[in-house]
């Protein structure tokens, strides 16, 4: 018995350990089972991450590929952001040297108003704009130009430009109401950032104190023609130069009309014939012959009637009429104005000076524009006015600056442009300027740049 | 008064309207920004439409100015078919506003954007202007793929068939056969274009993305230093530096570009330069256009 102990011991120990190392076997399996099973179940969530992304991939391939309309501006955000107009600055600085004071620029013959003048010597910021547009809607079309100009060593802020206009009225109507530049003549209706050159024709700032802008209305129709041909009128509020004074309902008025097309693929052009008609204006007041050191200065007033008829001629040339490298621009505009009525000296007498008046004004100029380079731009420009201005009191006249003391304003400038981008522009000018006798040689250097909106490409 | 004055102009001007007004024709007048979608105008509506394109081949579709002939042929559109994506922003807009005409403007049937129907590659995710004229909807010079051609085709012989619905089976059956034709060219085009796929390239503009994802070819460097900006010679210095270390097979410019920059590079490093049409000719299919773009595309080795 006692040896059947240690066997039985044994074998049960065996049997004992048997059991034991097969417990661990099947531990070890089920260790090996479960690291396998993680194993595939992390191969398998690979897959289908791999899968899904293909999957997603094939369905943009196929949204590309099938014609599926795929608006790539669109996204599902509700926002009000995106309906921003859009929205441009344009920041204008320059250098200007004069050789005669600019305070004693005048025009004889003319009598200076609105914003006329040379600006200031030295250094200075010109004139700043902000300008928002859009599409209000199907309908309209909206656009406001705010400007900022120094004045005495403040800022003035100017509402330049507000007005509305119709999109889809058809037809060939168009329909603006507002404040804008009138359609008379070529660059009147562009703003002055746009010009080539730095300052205004001198017949622009003789009749319009550099440009026309009025509050009203515009109809223009574009006639179903091969050739372009445009008519127009305006109905103006006239309270702004050069109609000037209290008006009752419509001040001013205008009618225009444009004719213009290619020849050949290379040149293009357009002819612009227009009028402009203010009657009884009360009380246009002008800047006239200046007295230095008088406190309570002399200030010439106009009542009466007046027309200006315009005509204006633009060419254009590029090689395969593609501007970008190259290009000629000719421009031609030609004023004249008719006036009628009395001149009076306010602050004048007593007894108060007074004249009857009758106006006979003109002027023009022409330019040529070469860009000989992408980046280049040069350009010459002669500036002529006339003027046989006839009244009962001469001297009233005189003093009025509607003689033009036997002298004939002229002008010709020179300017060199650098135009790294559509956005910006270095600009050199000199002008050899005869407005009044003492004649002035006039260096400017002028930048304008253009941020935000892109810009329109304006004939 | 004052209306006793502006009569006489006032008549003149209703005496003139009614023999302008009411110039209708049978027709469908349509007004294509750039040759290629002329070419895709006619090809769809064959005798039915007039199509005039306001851009020809040799002009930079960006810089067109909004010339007086322009408004005079936008004001007599009934469709207006365009790139968009910004291509035309300097004077579309202006052209439109300008033109009176009621059914081209946005939102009306009559305006059809071609970037609308197509995904934009290189679409930025910084505007910044110091980067360049870039284009915030991506790059619009998407119709020289054909893949995209064709999804704009189907695109616009549905608008084809909106504008002028009585005409509907026709504009269909074109689009029918021109998407035959179309897909048989891509196939030739494909196969013959087999030995140009992994070409290195150097550009002008960046204007032929497109062209280069359909070819497989690799763009390495781009004359402009940023788009819409010309060479200047200290940036084809840096190319220049840039293609002796790493060598191109080719220099590919729009024809309306000017070759100067491209002809100096080829001179400097023996890289043959070709001018590439980047639209139709007057009076070429798109199929003869592409055609000779290959063409010359594979005539320089």
């Amino acid at each position: 018995m006692r040896k059947a102990y240690p066997i039985a011991a044994i074998s049960i120990a065996q049997l004992f350990s048997t059991s034991v190392v097969a417990e661990t076997e099947i531990e070890l399996l089920k260790q090996q089972m479960n690291t396998l099973k993680k194993d595939y179940e992390q191969r398998v969530e690979a897959l289908e991450v791999k899968l899904m992304k293909t999957e997603d991939k094939t369905q943009q391939v196929n949204a590309d590929t099938q014609g599926i309309a795929v608006n790539p501006g669109h996204t599902n955000m509700v926002t009000q952001n995106k309906f921003n107009p859009a929205i441009s600055l344009i920041l204008d600085g320059r250098y200007a040297n004069f050789g005669n004071d600019p305070e004693d620029y005048e025009l004889p013959g003319f009598a200076l108003g609105g914003e006329s003048g040379l600006g200031s010597r030295g250094l200075s910021v010109g004139e700043s704009e902000l300008a928002f547009s859009a599409n209000i809607d199907d309908k309209f079309y909206g656009k406001a130009t705010i400007g900022f100009h120094n004045e005495d060593g403040g800022t003035e802020v100017d509402l330049e430009e507000a007005f509305i206009q119709t999109l889809g009225l058809g037809g060939g109507f168009t329909l603006k109401a507002g404040r804008f530049f009138s359609a008379m003549g070529y660059i009147n209706e562009q703003h002055a950032h746009a010009w080539d050159f730095a300052d205004a024709p001198l017949i622009y700032r003789g009749l319009f104190g550099d440009q026309l802008r009025d509050d009203g209305l515009q109809i223009t129709y574009v006639a179903p023609t091969d050739i372009f041909l445009q008519l127009g009128a305006e109905l103006l509020g006239g309270s702004l130069f050069p109609a000037g004074g209290e008006q009752n309902d419509i001040g001013a008025a205008t009618v225009f009309a444009n004719i213009g097309g290619d020849i050949g693929i290379a040149h293009s052009w357009q002819l612009g014939l227009s009028h402009w008609q203010a009657n009884n204006i009360e009380g246009r007041t002008s800047g006239g012959h200046s007295h230095g050191g008088s406190t309570t200065a002399e200030t010439p007033s106009f009542d009466g009637d007046s027309k200006i008829n315009a005509l204006d001629f633009v060419y254009k040339w590029a090689p395969n009429g593609n501007p970008r490298n190259q290009h000629i621009k000719i421009q031609f505009e030609y004023f004249d104005r008719q006036e009628d009525g009395m001149v009076t000296m306010l602050n004048s007498g007593p007894p108060i000076e007074t004249s009857s008046y009758d106006g006979d004004q003109s002027g023009w100029y022409a330019q040529l524009i070469y860009q000989f380079r992408p980046q280049w731009r040069a350009g010459l420009r002669y500036d002529q006015l006339d003027s046989n201005n006839q009244g009962s009191d001469a001297g009233v006249l005189g003093e009025a600056g509607l003689d033009n003391e036997g002298h004939t304003p002229k002008r010709t400038s020179v300017m060199v442009e650098w135009v790294p981008s559509e956005f910006s522009r270095v600009r050199l000018q000199y002008n050899r300027d005869e407005s009044y006798e003492n004649a002035d040689d006039q260096m400017i250097l002028q930048y304008t740049m253009s941020l935000g909106s892109h810009g329109a490409h304006q004939f | 008064m004052f209306y006793s004055k502006i009569k006489k102009p006032a008549l003149l001007l209703l005496l003139i309207f009614p023999f302008f007004a009411h110039h209708t024709s049978a027709q469908i007048n349509i007004f294509a920004c750039e040759p290629e979608w002329a070419a895709l105008s006619q090809a769809l509506g064959t005798d039915k439409v007039k199509v005039t394109s306001a851009t020809t081949a040799m002009q930079n579709p960006h810089h067109i100015q909004a010339r007086p002939s322009l408004i005079a042929k936008m004001r007599r559109a009934d469709l207006l078919v365009c790139t968009g994506a910004d291509l035309e922003v300097g004077w579309l807009p202006l052209l439109l506003r300008k033109s009176g005409n009621g059914s081209v403007q946005p939102g009306q049937t009559g305006h059809f954007m071609a970037a609308d129907y197509v995904t934009l590659l290189e679409k930025p995710t910084l505007l910044d202007r110091s980067l360049g004229d870039i284009h915030a909807a991506g790059n619009p010079h998407f119709h020289v793929d054909p893949e995209r051609m064709l999804k704009v085709s189907i695109a616009l012989a549905d608008t084809l068939s909106k504008v002028d619905p009585a005409n509907q089976s026709h504009y269909q059956n074109n689009l029918a056969t021109f998407t035959q034709q179309w897909q048989q060219a891509i196939q030739q085009w494909q196969q013959r274009s087999q030995s140009l796929r992994g070409a290195r390239i150097v550009v002008s503009h960046n204007n032929w993305v497109y062209l280069e994802s359909w070819l497989g070819l690799t763009q390495v460097a781009t004359l402009e230093p940023k788009p819409g900006i010309p060479a200047s010679s200290s940036h084809l210095g840096k190319v220049l530096t840039k293609l002796n270390q790493n060598p191109a097979d080719r220099l590919l410019y729009a024809s309306y570009q000017s070759d100067k920059s491209a002809r100096w590079l080829t001179q400097k490093t023996k890289i043959s330069a070709v001018a590439l049409p980047l639209s139709p000719s007057k009076d070429e299919t798109l199929t003869q256009w592409f055609d000779r773009l290959l063409n010359q595309l594979l005539s320089v080795q």
